[in-house]
């Protein structure tokens, strides 16, 4: 899968959890949480989402690595890797 | 028309999902009703053969109007539920528990279906056996579970509309809380620092969608203190407290976009820690798609609003009526703190109790708020 495959999942996983949300304007260094006002509930329901979408089972340990799009992408794209090498 | 919350007066039939001449059992969904909170399933607590459906789709009714009748064995009687006065409660009398549908997974095992569909559609409420397979090797995908999901969602009202309605409701609910309830405060500092570290050794042995959120913790040591300081669960009706030996959690839900519901988790005291957490996420998912019951906004015990994700510290909350009491936690947050003589860091959060004063006394409210502490710190005997 490459970054711009993984990119692609998760605005869409992302899209699940916040329909109306434009992540045109989002900013890649700044945490999710502020941007798009989602909760723990939400913040879950993503991870799953992104369980289905990638194969990728996140760690609550590692919920830190996602809290900003950046910090999501390399997290994700790195993960992904090494799930499928 | 039934009345969903001390606040509704009326309501628009958006869609039977019953015809007559069928035949329909206790806890069935045979219409959906247009209300300020949303699209709800309403559900029919009398068995029978519907006779005649009176309202028409698309028509709004006030509360208490007769939607359709039913033959029993004894003849045709209306179906509606007890007529409430515009900002009456509805009646919070017990009712049999609704006969549980069979999972959807039951009737699917005939048809091919990727695991993740196969939970998304039990999660959405979509029928398996109707799905269409749109993949090549005639599996059903996540995709179609989706489209399937909002092919059926109930067509709705402008949004602007509906928040405007909303906004009304709450206004008209919260004013009559505050003129009629003697509300007292009540304010407890809690370390959670042992249920914390108990859930992410717990969420580490659980697959990714089994993981629990420390809000399902809360909601169940919220329910045991209540059976301590029983007088906090109930309605105030007819100038007297009304307590309930059920506990149905109504639980605060903001809305994206706004507003706000407070839906029940129906039977709270029968869940465990895992059920409290599935309850919850379904009705956190129902009330943003606009599906809930009408049996979980009618009939509320008591309410828990958590509003620490936001970032506040503490919520005093106005009681919902004909409530006695609303609980409600802020933020989790690093605290310097002092456990065994010593200056330590813990995760703290602050627990607030609005309670009514004709039902309860502040001695009783702070024991509560003691119980819940007390019951925090052993998180694994919840």
């Amino acid at each position: 899968m490459t970054p711009e495959q993984v990119r692609q999942a998760f605005l869409e996983a992302l899209g699940q959890i916040v329909p109306e949300g434009d992540f045109g304007q989002l900013k890649p260094d700044r945490p999710l949480r502020d941007q798009l006002d989602i909760d723990s509930y939400d913040f879950l329901q993503l991870v799953i989402a992104l369980h289905e979408r990638l194969g990728v089972e996140v760690p609550e340990a590692d919920y830190q690595r996602l809290a900003t799009l950046q910090g999501a992408l390399d997290y994700l794209t790195a993960a992904v890797r090494s799930a499928h090498p | 028309m039934p009345a969903l919350g001390a606040d509704m007066e009326a309501g628009k039939l958006v869609e039977w999902l019953v015809k007559p001449g069928q035949r329909v059992k206790r806890g069935e969904v045979v219409a959906v009703v247009e209300t300020q909170k949303g699209a709800v399933e309403v559900e029919i607590w009398e068995e029978g053969t519907v006779d005649a459906l009176i309202v028409e789709p698309g028509t709004s009714v006030p509360v208490g109007t007769v939607l359709a009748t039913l033959r029993g064995e004894a003849g045709a009687v209306p179906v509606t539920p007890p007529a409430a006065s515009a900002v009456a409660p509805a009646p919070v009398a017990p009712r049999p528990e609704a006969a549980k549908p069979a999972p959807a997974a039951i009737a699917s095992e005939r048809y091919k279906i990727s695991p993740a569909a196969r939970r998304k559609a039990q999660e959405l409420g979509v029928d398996v056996a109707k799905l269409v397979p749109s993949g090549p090797e005639g599996v059903v995908s996540l995709t179609d579970v989706e489209r399937a999901a909002g092919a059926h969602a109930p067509s709705a009202p402008p949004a602007a509309d509906r928040m405007e309605a909303m906004r009304r409701a709450i206004a008209a609910a919260m004013t009559k809380s505050k003129r009629e309830i003697p509300h007292y405060y009540l304010a407890n500092s809690i370390d959670v620092t042992p249920a914390v570290a108990w859930l992410a050794r717990e969420n580490t042995t659980r697959s990714v969608q089994d993981r629990v959120l420390l809000a399902a913790v809360l909601l169940r040591a919220v329910t045991l203190a209540l059976g301590e300081v029983p007088e906090l669960n109930g309605v105030w009706l007819d100038d007297r407290l009304q307590m309930s030996r059920e506990v149905h959690l109504g639980v605060g839900i903001a809305l994206r976009g706004g507003g706000l519901v407070a839906p029940a988790i129906r039977n709270a005291q029968d869940k465990t820690i895992p059920e409290m957490m599935a309850a919850m996420s379904d009705l956190v998912r129902r009330a943003r798609a606009g599906s809930l019951r009408s049996s979980e906004l009618s009939d509320a015990t008591v309410t828990v609003t958590n509003l620490g994700e936001q970032g506040t510290d503490a919520v005093y909350g106005v009681i919902y009526p004909p409530q006695v009491a609303l609980v409600g936690f802020g933020r989790l947050a690093a605290r310097p703190w002092v456990v065994d003589g010593t200056v330590q860091v813990r995760d703290v959060l602050q627990a607030t109790l609005s309670a009514d004063h004709r039902a309860s006394v502040g001695h009783r409210g702070a024991i509560f708020l003691a119980a819940l502490d007390r019951l925090l710190q052993q998180p694994e005997k919840l």
